[in-house]
């Protein structure tokens, strides 16, 4: 009886070792474990055997279907290992292959400088205005302190829409429009559109420029300088970058600046700026006494052109892709 | 303002190199736009004269010259000029000169010795183009350095003066000023009295007071007209780019220069009758020296006789009035025009003169009789004649009001320290004459100055003359308070990146745009125009963004780009009620393949679904499409775009006939919103998360084909059944089983109770419910 155990145990286990699927292994399982296997066999001869031999004989039994059993998972266990590494291996990919692909969009380079420039004067409270582009001759001069016939005003090659509408020549008339409806104190800067009579290599009919205006109790021509300074260090990442002003001339401010930039050992003329003029703050009914303000323009283009090493202004308006894809 | 160092330097002569001359004016806000010398650097150059000439034995074009250099023994050279000849006077580069170019070296011409070179202007650098060598006056001293002869060692400095400095628009202007900033000591020419032989027998009759508040002039008889202007002269009117004409324009162009005052001499012979200052009358004209025919209007000034106008008043002369070369006898004027009535007329006649340049900005009132001195005595210098007295008629000037400078607020202002006694010297400097008291400068500006009004005015001044790199940068200190910053609304920049992600490339185009485009691109007959575009295709303003990006479109497939999706986020304008409106869009475009070309998905043309989703994405999925039509789209496929039930924009393929006529060969979806509707979000509300498995049940309907998907969606959620949490649509089928001209629409059916689970009953009747519906509104039956 147990050398006939025996044998079944190692001829399920040599049954098992010879499958090599999962389909043969389940079919040899039946051989011993099946209605009709081996074992349900030997079970089945206990009834024959006496009370005193039952327990012994049953034991011997269940001990080796633990064996078969254990020989069959054990054999099942490979048998599976060996099919998913079968699967796994004809599942493979050549991982060079180009990603499943998608159009990379991109902001105009004119967007990004924009935007760094908002988040910069943002990030100490300056907030964001806007105002028209058709703007009347009014905003766009008069409240600038810029009469009809001032010579001023033959500077700005000027685009007229009617007699008393212009395309605005600069974002400073928005300072206009902010400070007739806001008390201050006040910080903004204005992005935007700007318009001049005027295209060449070097100049756009269409161009964007950033106004600044900060207007409060305290705030001289030397903080002018400060802001300015900071933010063209920030901006162009460069601590050392040094700020120069020149008295200029504009009908709004008094005194006037024009900014420079230390850049590459020398000066570059990047905007104008100054203390907020009386007669402005006479326009929109602001006490000049009581508070001052600064006030500067910067040409985004400019700006641009220096952090990305662009050297040519009508590459913002041609819009040619594989100049605009480099920004992305 | 251009002009010679050298002429400045003989007024006031600062101990500086012309670069530091030229850094400490642009510095103190005359900004030095150009710096040129007048020769290029050479040397061993001298005044030359030829004492023999003769033929070169073996050349035939060639001549053996000996000439002097002022060195005792002469110099054999052999020269090929033309005008080489005895007795003229001309540079000589001696041996070892280096020219521009070039050095000098003893040579052997075709056998001959020579010993340095005669020289054109063009060989020297002072010409572009010259032909022979360049002829000296006779009395040009021999041996004389020639840099030294022409004053070549000179700098031609170009200022570009603001508006408000019209006190340095003379040379004496320059110099007071760079006197103020130097502190160098200004040398002014002597300016004496002429004494007059003969009276003025010219009445003046100013019937305009205010706007000529002073006028005077004389006779000079007897001049000779046709003389040469001296070359010292014609040497500085060059130099400041002004050409030599006749002596006697020279003169008046050379005080001009010098003081800043504008002068005219009439043909005393032209004249009839007396002088009257007036405006013109309705229909005069007059021909003007550059023999433009003026339309005179009756705002403009004009200096007339009792024929006529003779001149426009501060801005040109009159052709039929001018000196000539025969001219005997002049009338020379010197007339202070207020700033408001010049200013714009010239421009106005296509003109800008350097009279009406100076004049429009503000001429000195005070030195308008010393101008005339001034230039009478040239006169008499130069072109002989016998002075007339002085006639003048002087209404009210203008006068200088005293400005008051508080020190407190000049501190205040600049944010600097500066010292009472650093503040007085620069008034000094600047030849003010301030009255200081109670910690407050009064100072009445000179005449020259019309730059001085306000408080403002004297604390740039003083900022200038402290210099403005000596403010140091100072970050302000305020208040600090946080921006608001709304819930409700998205940042603009929210609308670029969400464009961006879906690969769109931002373009910026220009707001005019061709008539066309707006016309029959956009149907809009109304547009803005500009009344002085820069071009006819850039002449009317955008009510859309669609051309710029078709344009660029165009533009890229040009260059090869086989497919693009463009944006472009800017304003578009229209007329208004009240003047003009501009709306902010953001537009849209896609041409080409759906997606770039690729192994992992077949190449398919983009379509009016796919921009539909960059839409969606943009309006966060609330827009609703109404099928619309526009001249620019596909009639079939094009529609509005609503949120919160108002029409915000377009979605549409672009019409056929527009692409064959932008030549495009594949399919081109466009879309337009405005943006600030795309801003407004609604700070979301908490919903409690459901405990309760969802329910889904499908439904498949037939419709007709023209039935919009929309109509059911908007019937089936306007039943507002509590337990369905969303209906969509997730198949459209055609084909085998549907008749003709109908579609089977296959939508799921979420529903969900917050309470508890639902049962197949409830969930059958709700389908039922919305069945019935379907059928009842749109004549829809399940399809089985």
């Amino acid at each position: 009886m147990t050398q006939h155990l025996d044998h079944i145990l190692s001829e399920a286990q040599t049954a098992f070792a010879a499958c090599d699927n999962l389909n043969d292994l389940e079919q040899a399982k039946a051989r011993f474990l099946g209605k009709s296997g081996a074992l349900t066999d030997a079970l089945k001869g206990l009834g024959k055997l006496s009370a005193e031999e039952r327990p012994a004989a049953g034991a011997a039994i269940n001990v080796v279907k633990q064996g078969v059993e254990e020989a069959l998972r054990a054999r099942r266990d490979t048998l599976l290992l060996a099919e998913q590494e079968r699967q796994l291996s004809s599942e493979a990919l050549d991982v060079t292959l180009p990603a499943r692909r998608d159009d990379r969009g991109g902001a105009h380079p004119v967007s990004l400088t924009l935007a760094r420039i908002e988040q910069l004067f943002h990030s100490i409270g300056f907030d964001v205005a806007e105002g028209p582009e058709i703007e009347s001759d009014f905003y766009n001069f008069t409240a600038l302190n810029i009469p009809e016939d001032h010579p001023a005003r033959a500077m700005h090659d000027t685009f007229y829409v009617d007699e008393q509408h212009v395309l605005r020549t600069h974002t400073s008339p928005v300072q206009v429009h902010y400070m007739q409806n806001k008390t201050p104190p006040l910080k903004i800067i204005a992005p935007g559109r700007v318009y001049r009579v005027d295209s060449d290599a070097t100049h756009s009919p269409m161009f964007h420029q950033v106004e600044g205006l900060w207007v409060d109790e305290d705030i001289s021509f030397a903080n002018l300088k400060g802001v300015v300074q900071d933010f063209l260090q920030r901006f162009f990442e460069r601590e050392d970058l040094e700020v120069r002003f020149r008295p200029s001339f504009f009908p709004f401010t008094e005194p006037s600046a024009e900014m420079d930039m230390s850049w590459n050992g020398g000066w570059l003329e990047i905007g104008g700026c100054g203390m907020v003029h009386p007669e402005v703050f006479k326009h929109v009914g602001i006490d000049s006494e009581k508070y001052r303000g600064f006030a500067f323009g910067l040409g985004v283009e400019r700006l641009t052109m220096l952090r990305y090493g662009v050297n040519d202004l009508r590459l913002f308006f041609e819009n040619d892709l594989r100049f605009l894809k480099q920004f992305g | 303002m251009q002009f010679s160092e050298i002429w400045l330097r003989e007024y006031v002569n600062p101990a500086m190199d012309s670069e530091q001359l030229g850094h400490a004016l642009t510095m103190a806000g005359l900004e030095v736009e150009a710096m040129d010398a007048v020769a290029s650097a050479f040397s061993h150059v001298v005044v030359a004269e030829v004492l023999t000439a003769e033929k070169h034995p073996d050349a035939d074009r060639l001549q053996v010259l000996t000439v002097d250099v002022g060195s005792g023994a002469p110099l054999q050279i052999v020269c090929g000029a033309s005008n080489a000849r005895v007795g003229l006077k001309a540079p000589c580069a001696m041996v070892g000169a280096a020219l521009p170019g070039f050095n000098i070296k003893q040579a052997k011409v075709r056998g001959v010795e020579s010993f340095g070179m005669m020289c054109s202007a063009k060989e020297l650098g002072l010409a572009e183009e010259s032909s022979g060598l360049l002829e000296l006056p006779a009395d040009a001293v021999t041996g004389t350095d020639i840099r030294d002869y022409l004053q070549l060692n000179d700098q031609l400095f170009t200022l570009k003066l603001t508006p408000n400095r019209s006190d340095c628009l003379s040379i004496v202007g320059i110099a007071r000023d760079v006197a103020a900033i130097t502190g160098a000591v200004l040398q002014l020419p002597t300016i004496d009295q002429v004494t007059a032989v003969a009276s003025t027998s010219v009445n003046i009759a100013v019937r305009e007071a205010d706007a000529c508040p002073y006028y005077s002039g004389r006779s000079i008889r007897g001049v000779n007209a046709a003389v040469d202007t001296p070359i010292w002269m014609q040497r500085r009117l060059e130099r400041s780019g002004i050409r030599s004409i006749t002596a006697i324009v020279d003169i008046t162009n050379y005080v001009l220069l010098e003081l800043g005052q504008p002068l005219h001499a009439f043909d005393a012979a032209k004249l009839q009758g007396d002088i009257e200052v007036r405006y013109a009358k309705q229909g005069e004209a007059l021909t003007l020296l550059n023999q433009q025919q003026a339309t005179l209007q009756q705002d403009m000034l004009v200096i007339a006789d009792t024929h006529g106008p003779l001149a426009l008043a501060g801005i040109m002369g009159g052709l039929d009035s001018a000196v000539s070369l025969e001219t005997r006898d002049i009338f020379l004027e010197s007339a202070y025009f207020a700033p408001g009535v010049i200013a714009g007329k010239a421009r106005r006649l296509g003109l800008s003169t350097d009279s009406s340049y100076r004049f429009e900005r503000g001429v000195d009132f005070g030195s308008t009789r010393q101008a005339l001195e001034r230039a009478t005595a040239l006169i008499l210098e130069i072109c002989g004649g016998e002075p007339g007295d002085i006639v003048e008629v002087k209404a009210t000037l203008p006068t200088r009001k005293p400005v008051t400078l508080r020190y407190e607020r000049l501190l205040s202002v600049l944010g600097i320290p500066l010292e009472r006694s650093e503040v007085s010297a620069i008034f000094a400097r600047l030849g003010f004459v301030a009255r200081e008291s109670d910690g407050s400068y009064e100072i009445t500006p000179p005449s020259y100055r019309f730059d001085i009004e306000i408080e403002e005015d004297l604390i740039e001044e003083v900022a200038r003359l402290h210099g403005y790199e000596h403010i140091p940068a100072i970050a302000p200190q305020a208040t600090l308070a946080m921006l608001p910053a709304s819930g409700g609304e998205l940042n603009r920049a929210w609308v670029r990146d969400a464009l961006v992600a879906g690969g769109y490339q931002e373009i910026v185009s220009y707001s005019f745009v061709d008539a066309s485009w707006e016309r029959d691109l956009l149907g809009n007959d109304d547009a803005i125009v500009l009344k002085n575009p820069i071009a006819s295709n850039m002449s009317v303003m955008r009510s859309g963004l669609w051309g710029g990006l078709l344009q660029t479109l165009v533009y890229n497939l040009n260059r090869k780009q086989a497919r693009a999706k463009l944006f472009e986020i800017g304003s578009a304008y229209k007329k208004a009620e009240s003047g003009y409106g501009e709306t902010m869009r953001v537009s849209g475009l896609a041409y080409g393949a759906a997606q770039p070309e690729q192994w992992a998905a077949e190449e398919r043309d983009v379509d009016f679904y796919d921009v539909k989703a960059q839409v969606d994405a943009l309006t966060q999925g609330r827009a609703v499409y109404q099928a619309a039509t526009h001249p620019a789209l596909h009639p079939g496929q094009s529609a509005h775009v609503l949120l919160d039930g108002k029409v915000i924009g377009w979605l549409g393929k672009l019409h056929p006939k527009w692409q064959q006529h932008y030549q495009l060969p594949r399919s081109t979806v466009v879309f337009e919103c405005d943006l600030t509707p795309l801003l407004a979000v609604k700070v979301p509300r908490y919903r409690e998360v459901p405990k309760f498995p969802p329910v889904r049940r499908d439904i498949a309907v037939v419709v007709n084909e023209s039935t919009p998907v929309q109509a059911l969606l908007d019937s089936m959620n306007e039943a507002e059944n509590t337990l369905v949490s969303e209906i969509a649509l997730f198949d459209i089928y055609r084909g085998k089983g549907v008749p003709e001209n109908k579609k089977s629409l296959a939508f799921l059916v979420l529903m969900q109770d917050t309470q508890k689970t639902l049962t197949d009953a409830e969930a059958d009747a709700v389908m039922s419910n919305l069945l019935v519906l379907l059928k009842t509104k749109h004549g829809a039956e399940l399809r089985n």
